[in-house]
């Protein structure tokens, strides 16, 4: 790799200091496959990228990633039980429908998931919707009339839903800026990761 | 990995070519326990087999495809290759770095020794006593080519349709031999209504009169109407709904007449593909092939588990499918995407928007066209020789 990608994308380093050197890692919604390919450079995984987008699927197969052309609303069912190290979704959560149900399937295809998302409750993003505007932001890029976002939510939205859904959450970090955040996160973080595994059965 | 630009370079023909005769005088054991006793396989070639060997692709046809892939045999034919729009210096599949190999299937009728071919026991044309082959018989008697042109292990084997069975089966059965299958518009097996096609379409050739229990040679005559119906049949099948209403609507040559004729733009069509199919095909090839594409079932011998089927396969896959082929469906296509998956290999695989119906897989679709030359830029090869 030419540039290092983890500069400016400390998210992708956090995600790869969550993986096992050499693990089988799915990506679902890998968008170009720039998170796979890091991971593969900088850790061997053996990666597979879930992408529907035809351009995004060629800029994938360009880099030499596996890619599977479907759309993750429409089931996983491609996937057997606990067949990966991990699964990830980065930054797509707010664009699925079906969350709960792909979190899930998540759940069952990795052994363990990494989840992240542009925190709603960010205070920028508190303060556009307090002037009467929808935000936008770095992590959330579209107006309202051309975004794919339909499922917003803050990190204490997410809590919740992990509590409600019986999802042990085994870390969380939040960024702002590239930069770990940890006073009030759900005010001033820009960006939420999560590492999440079933709660081990008692 | 580098970014392949594909309007960069002109793409071009691989210009006049011709085609060659590998004389198999060793005896041919088949899946059905009969035994050829020779037996001649017709192929081409394009570009230019590399010093180490490494970059040979083998192109398996569907049905009614020929070793005739590329280029033209004069410079006034009508058509080029059926796979011309992929196969060429700059193409996706780009002779400037491949050795591509098309061959005509054994059982086929453009040169290859199939039931129109001479008995050497009998010195009649075999007809009725041809045996019945199958896709693994096809792939054994292919490696055979490979090892006649002093290839041990391809670069690719390429296929669409029941030619993607024939790449399937290479991995399954020469694991060591092949490094990438690209698998195209294809399936693990058929499904009952696939099959069901191809007994209807056997139906209208076995029952025409003029097929002598498939010995219509001796008399003279060819089945040429079941034939034609069975092509026609075919033909509506590998279209979608949608482009048959593009392509044809309910439009009418002419005016309604009140007769059986040729009366809507679709009917004609139909009527000019069977009739040119008919004449130039030959009926016990075609049962034949479509025989070999209801047998094959890589899973059968795992109770159709295709991944445990797929188990000693260490070969790269790109699938494809096409949302608007129902004949082959992309359901089909995520059978295989999965049973590899299982088996932890390298696959990838695109859905490709098309409303070409099965067709698609031959048309120079811009995306398409865009998969298979990203994939195949991909491919590693040695130095040209």
């Amino acid at each position: 790799m030419s540039v290092n990608i983890a500069e400016f994308r400390h998210d992708f380093a956090i995600i790869a200091g969550w993986l096992p050197f050499g693990g089988k890692v799915l990506d679902l919604g890998c968008g170009d496959g720039a998170l796979l390919e890091y991971l593969k450079s900088s850790l061997e995984i053996r990666g597979y990228g879930v992408e529907k987008d035809d351009a995004n699927w060629l800029a994938c197969m360009s880099k030499g990633i596996n890619v599977i052309q479907m759309d993750l609303e429409a089931g996983l069912s491609d996937f057997e039980d606990q067949s990966f190290d991990t699964v990830i979704l980065s930054q797509t959560l707010q664009a699925v429908h079906n969350t709960e149900g792909i979190v899930r399937e998540m759940l069952r295809i990795g052994r363990e998931v990494i989840v992240t998302f542009p925190n709603f409750g960010y205070w920028r993003h508190r303060a556009q919707s307090i002037q009467g505007r929808m935000p936008v932001s770095k992590n959330l890029p579209y107006q309202w009339y051309d975004t794919p976002n339909v499922h917003l939510c803050t990190i204490y939205d997410f809590d919740q839903f992990c509590i409600n859904c019986n999802i042990n959450v085994k870390q969380r970090l939040v960024l702002t800026a590239n930069q770990p955040v940890t006073f009030m996160p759900n005010l001033m973080g820009s960006l939420a990761m999560y590492r999440l595994e079933s709660m081990p059965k008692k | 990995m580098s970014e392949i630009n594909p309007s960069s370079l002109a793409e071009q023909s691989v210009g006049i070519v011709a085609a060659q005769t590998a004389h198999f005088k060793q005896p041919l054991s088949l899946k059905s326990g009969a035994t050829l006793p020779q037996f001649d396989l017709v192929y081409e070639t394009y570009g230019q087999l590399n010093a180490d060997k490494s970059n040979a692709v083998l192109i398996c046809h569907a049905l009614s495809g020929t070793h005739h892939v590329a280029g033209k045999y004069n410079a006034d034919d009508k058509y080029p290759g059926w796979w011309d729009n992929l196969v060429g210096p700059n193409k996706p599949l780009d002779t400037n770095k491949f050795f591509v190999i098309g061959v005509n299937n054994l059982g086929g009728c453009h040169g290859s020794t199939g039931p129109a071919s001479i008995n050497p026991q009998t010195l009649q044309p075999w007809g009725s006593q041809f045996p019945v082959l199958t896709v693994e018989d096809w792939v054994n008697s292919q490696t055979l080519l490979a090892d006649y042109l002093g290839i041990q292990q391809l670069a690719a084997v390429v296929g669409g349709s029941l030619g993607g069975m024939q790449a399937l089966q290479w991995t399954i059965a020469y694991p060591e031999r092949v490094r990438h299958a690209l698998v195209i518009a294809s399936a693990p097996n058929l499904t009952a209504q696939n099959m069901a096609f191809n007994e209807v379409a056997r139906q209208a050739i076995i029952t025409d009169p003029e097929f002598h229990g498939g010995d219509y040679y001796a008399h003279g005559v060819v089945p040429r109407r079941g034939l034609r119906i069975a092509r026609m049949l075919g033909h509506i099948t590998y279209l979608s709904d949608d482009a048959m209403g593009a392509k044809f609507g309910r439009k009418l040559k002419d005016t309604i007449r009140y007769s059986f004729d040729a009366e809507f733009e679709m009917e004609s069509y139909l009527r000019y593909q069977g009739d040119k199919f008919a004449g130039e095909f030959d009926a016990n090839t075609y049962l034949r092939m479509t025989r070999a594409l209801d047998y094959y079932d890589p899973a059968l011998p795992f109770d159709g588990n295709l991944s445990q089927a797929l188990d000693k396969v260490c070969a790269q896959f790109l699938l494809v499918s096409f949302t608007s082929d129902w004949r082959f469906s992309p359901a089909r296509s995520h059978e295989i995407v999965k049973a590899l998956l299982d088996n932890e290999l390298t696959v990838s695989y695109a859905e490709v928007t098309a409303a070409h119906g099965h067709d698609a897989f031959l048309m120079p679709d811009p995306h398409y066209h865009a998969i298979l030359r990203n994939y195949l830029h991909n491919i590693k090869v040695g130095e040209p020789s």
